[in-house]
């Protein structure tokens, strides 16, 4: 391995990281505003008890949510404590990691307009679907 | 050339945006601003270790793989193989997802297709660190259900996302 394919490489991987930089810290300025203005307490009072409208609620709030999926976790168990149906949980905790409204603008910056609101949506029809899958199976096993 | 030019300005755009909502918040309140810098800094300091491993990912695949190689082991006509390295690299892939986003970004310029891309990102959903957690919380059944189930929609995900990506562009 040559010292100009090494260079080659780095330089190639720096523009590309220069390129990124701008958006990653504008996620990041993002999600530390979110994460301080919306205090977690909030997620407790948004759920209905309604069986068909809190998944659809579970599937928006992890959508609009983000951060360590531990904090989903800490959350859905909470909610779970207070009654919220295994189903609301579910598409909660798959929208939260599948689908990421904060960081759609990055995505759609850095793989394109069009593919990251398609894969948003389909990730958040998937939340849905994967809520769905899994009581079903759980209840059936 | 066009698109890249185009996602700097974007990208800077984006940032001054962010930058300008601080600034106008720290008029109003500027104990918020500083609340919220607080926590920034500690996303900084926490996330930099990932970011310097996503460099160095990105760095062999420009050393061992050239500009161009990637076409045909990542593309549409990829076969297990692609799926393999979308579900098995989404899963082992740890921090977030945005800090992907550049490794990604190269890789679709080098042939990566939407399908490889999308089970890419919907694999980051199954964290094997993470998994003592959920299983504290919801148990063991549900935890391999719901990781099992994240798996096969991932595939199912990316073939519906190039399919519908493909569709908005005819």
């Amino acid at each position: 391995m040559t010292s100009d394919a090494l260079k080659e490489a780095f330089a190639h991987t720096l523009r590309s990281f220069r390129r990124a930089l701008p958006i990653l810290l504008g996620v990041l300025l993002l999600f530390s505003l979110v994460s301080v203005l919306i205090p977690s307490r909030l997620y407790h009072w948004i759920f209905t008890g309604n069986p068909f409208v809190d998944p659809l609620i579970g599937a928006v709030v992890g959508s609009l949510s983000g951060g360590n999926p531990v904090t989903s976790y800490v959350i859905g168990g909470e909610l779970q404590t207070q009654g919220v149906s295994l189903l609301a949980i579910t598409a909660f905790l798959s929208a939260w990691v599948t689908v990421g409204i904060i960081q759609l603008p990055a995505e759609a910056l850095m793989l394109g307009r069009k593919f990251a609101v398609i894969r948003n949506l389909a990730s958040f029809v998937s939340s849905l679907v994967l809520a769905v899958l899994t009581v079903w199976t759980l209840e059936w096993l | 050339m066009r698109k890249l030019k185009g996602s700097v300005s974007a990208g800077s755009i984006f940032l001054f945006l962010m930058v300008a909502a601080y600034a106008t918040l720290a008029m109003v309140a500027p104990q918020v601003v500083q609340e919220i810098l607080t926590v920034f800094g500690g996303l900084v300091i926490r996330l930099a270790p990932i970011l310097l491993v996503v460099f160095g990912i990105m760095f062999l695949s420009h050393l061992l793989l050239g500009q161009h190689s990637l076409v045909g082991l990542l593309d549409r006509g990829a076969g297990l193989g692609g799926w393999i390295f979308a579900v098995a690299g989404g899963i082992l892939s740890s921090g977030p997802i945005y800090l992907w986003y550049p490794l990604l970004s190269d890789l679709k310029e080098r042939g990566m297709s939407d399908r490889h891309i999308a089970a890419f990102l919907y694999n980051r959903a199954v964290k094997i660190p993470l998994m003592p957690m959920l299983i504290f919380y919801f148990g063991w059944s549900f935890t391999l259900v719901l990781s099992l189930y994240m798996v096969l929609l991932s595939v199912l995900n990316g073939l519906a996302v190039e399919r519908l990506t493909k569709g908005a562009t005819r």
